[in-house]
């Protein structure tokens, strides 16, 4: 048997000088911030600021034009994105992407993709090793995945069938199949009622206290990014305008007037509520 | 009546075959086929080898066309290219039948790896029109690489021998031919179990997430070509034993339509699909033969009149699938499994 894997540490991110343009369109202008280990980082700012895009420059789809991309020690800016999910980075999209024809249990597998090491004969003789990875991958994802988000009842479905609120659930129990060191979920309860976004909250405290692994959510409702996030970054017009502890940025009049034109933080909060349950 | 069982642990979950009853008419499919070859007829066995022979290469082509979703028109080229090594191998080196098999395939998976290369960059029709253009050239080699595939004129395949034994009849090979196109089918039903065939679904239903998954595109497309190809190399290389001669007409053009068309009747993306697909393309012409000999008597001058009908019958029958049954033969079956799984209740 191989070893069973121990706990991994929470990985450090830095991205500074992050320049990307489409054509003429400045989407990021030298974004600089952090997410340090083991904790949630809020990424927010008004429709269209470049928060996807910023998303889509860290997990390798997009290649800046200036600055650069660090996991820990390492420089991944120029590397290909299954190269950055094997080395530790997982992500969700704001417009869900699953495998719509798998079902749930099959699209978790895909998740541990690149922590496998079934080649091409083992898998067509399904002899030994490869056999045995797949049920150790079984195992595990029944115990840890599963159990732990309350998908048991459609692991045999076709994600499909499902209501958006719970594909955006199978979503994050693929992307924690990938082992990751830093998850960053795209607008992880956009679309979803209350309950569902408080189920979501909780299931994200609890990836980061008992998973121990650093979180970065760009997220419009601004209830749970205020609860839970330990730091966050605000991007208007492609640049950091204010980052902070939560109860700083919520304050700063810059923040008010790029989502409101006015410098008045309580009119912001009451917008920026009113976008999180329009969402 | 039968009810659903509470799975109680995974193993059973993962296996092929989840109930007994399933086990119970795998026996029995493996019986049939054991003992096929003592009650049918020479002409049968022939067609039963050369359905086995088809039923490969189309397994081949859907892990391609119907597990990774990149269309290829290059089967019959690949099948060419594994019935020419055998032809090779057998005459100028001797080696053995089984090994020629087998280095058949390899030999077709690395053809198949050159012109998988654009799959990187061209997707859908246009991949299917570069698939053509290797077609073509693989076909102008096969004319002028006079020394090794005898040109125009082709080349002569001795007889298979196994230990000793010469397999020369359809019954004969029949013994070689159907347990390894059993094999082929059993190892494609395998890697959609594990890892990798999981990564070649991904890449189908949306290749840009697949990536952050972490799988590497053009080596999972790569590996899907040379697996489809290797397939296409060993039933090529079967063939080449079955009908003892190879020229540049063995694998015509409109073959590489005929495994498509096979997939795609069958069901693309199951493996029952191509069994059926494959079963369905060659066995339903012959089929219709004997209606129009059976017609014969009836209607006088029928053979003239009706084999042109024969064909239009048969594009019919097609078109009537495409249109009435878009997922396949494959989907029919699973709907009259279900009704009998659920019988006497109500679906
Ligand atoms: N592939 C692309 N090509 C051209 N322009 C793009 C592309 N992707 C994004 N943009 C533009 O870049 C800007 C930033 O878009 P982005 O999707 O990153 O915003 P966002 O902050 O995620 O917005 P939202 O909150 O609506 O999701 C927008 O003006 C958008 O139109
Ligand atoms: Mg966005």
């Amino acid at each position: 048997m191989r070893p069973a894997p121990g706990p991994l540490a929470p990985a450090h991110l830095a991205v500074s000088g992050l320049s990307l343009s489409f054509g003429g369109l400045k989407a990021l202008t030298d974004v600089s911030f952090e997410v340090r280990p083991g904790t949630i980082t809020a990424l927010i700012g008004p429709n269209g600021a470049g928060k996807t895009s910023l998303f889509n420059c860290i997990s390798g789809f997009y290649r800046p034009r200036e600055g650069y991309i660090r996991l820990d020690a390492r420089d991944i800016t120029a590397t290909h994105p299954p190269a950055r999910a094997k080395a530790g980075l997982a992500r969700t999209f704001q417009n869900i992407a699953l495998f719509k024809g798998m079902t749930v249990l099959d699209n978790i597998k895909l998740g541990r993709h690149a922590h496998m090491r079934t080649n091409l004969l083992e898998a067509l003789f399904y002899w030994g090793a490869a056999r045995r990875e797949e049920m150790d991958l079984r195992a595990e994802v029944e115990r840890r995945i599963i159990d732990f988000l309350e998908i048991d009842h459609i692991r045999n479905k076709p994600v499909a069938s499902l209501s958006y609120g719970l594909q955006k659930r199978v979503e994050l129990a693929r992307a924690l199949a990938m082992r990751p060191r830093l998850l960053m979920l795209d607008e992880p309860v956009a679309g979803m009622n209350r309950e569902e976004t408080e189920d979501m909250a909780r299931f994200i405290l609890d990836v980061k206290e008992e998973w121990g692994i650093s979180i970065l959510m760009v997220e419009h409702d601004m209830g749970m990014v205020m609860d839970i996030s330990d730091h966050v970054v605000v991007l208007n017009f492609g640049k950091v305008i204010a980052q902070g502890p939560p109860v700083e940025v919520q304050g700063d009049p810059q923040v008010a007037a790029a989502y409101l034109g006015s410098g008045n933080p309580a009119e912001l909060m009451r917008r920026l509520s009113a976008i999180g349950e329009a969402a | 009546m039968r009810i659903a069982t509470a799975k109680e642990t995974y193993i059973a979950d993962e296996g092929l075959l989840t109930t007994n009853t399933q086990r119970a008419w795998m026996i029995v499919l493996a019986l049939v086929l054991a003992l096929a070859p003592f009650v049918l007829n020479a002409y049968w066995l022939y067609l039963a080898c050369l359905v086995a022979i088809n039923v490969a290469s189309a397994t081949g082509l859907n892990i391609l066309t119907g597990y990774t979703g990149l269309v290829s028109l290059g089967q019959a080229a690949f099948m060419a290219v594994g019935a020419y090594a055998v032809a090779f191998l057998d005459g100028h080196l001797g080696t053995p039948f089984l090994l020629n098999i087998l280095a058949a395939g390899l030999i077709a998976a690395a053809v198949g790896v050159l012109v998988g290369v654009p799959s990187l960059r061209v997707k859908g029709l246009y991949l299917a029109i570069a698939t053509i253009a290797a077609s073509f050239i693989l076909h102008f080699v096969f004319t002028n690489w006079v020394s090794v595939t005898g040109g125009m004129s082709g080349v002569n395949v001795a007889p298979a021998r196994l230990f000793g034994i010469e397999l020369a009849s359809p019954f004969a090979l029949y013994f070689v031919i159907v347990p390894v196109t059993a094999l082929m089918v059993l190892g494609a039903a395998n890697l959609f179990r594990t890892r990798i065939g999981r990564a070649f679904i991904a890449i189908r239903d949306r290749d840009i997430s697949a990536e952050v998954l972490g799988i590497p595109l053009l080596q999972y497309k790569l590996m899907s070509f040379a697996l489809s190809s290797f397939y296409a190399g060993v039933a090529g290389g079967m063939w080449a034993y079955f009908f003892r001669v190879v020229t540049p007409e063995s694998f015509p053009f409109a073959t590489s339509i005929f495994f498509l068309a096979a997939v795609i009747v069958g069901g693309l993306g199951t493996i029952l699909g191509p069994i059926l697909g494959a079963a369905f393309m060659t066995l339903v012409p012959e089929l219709l033969k004997y209606v129009v000999e059976w017609l014969g008597p009836v209607f006088p001058n029928a053979g003239a009149a009706l084999s042109p009908v024969r064909t239009i019958v048969f594009g019919a029958l097609i078109i009537f699938f495409l249109v009435f049954e878009p997922q396949g033969l494959a989907e029919i079956v699973r709907r009259v499994r279900r009704f009998f799984h659920l019988w006497p209740f109500k679906t």
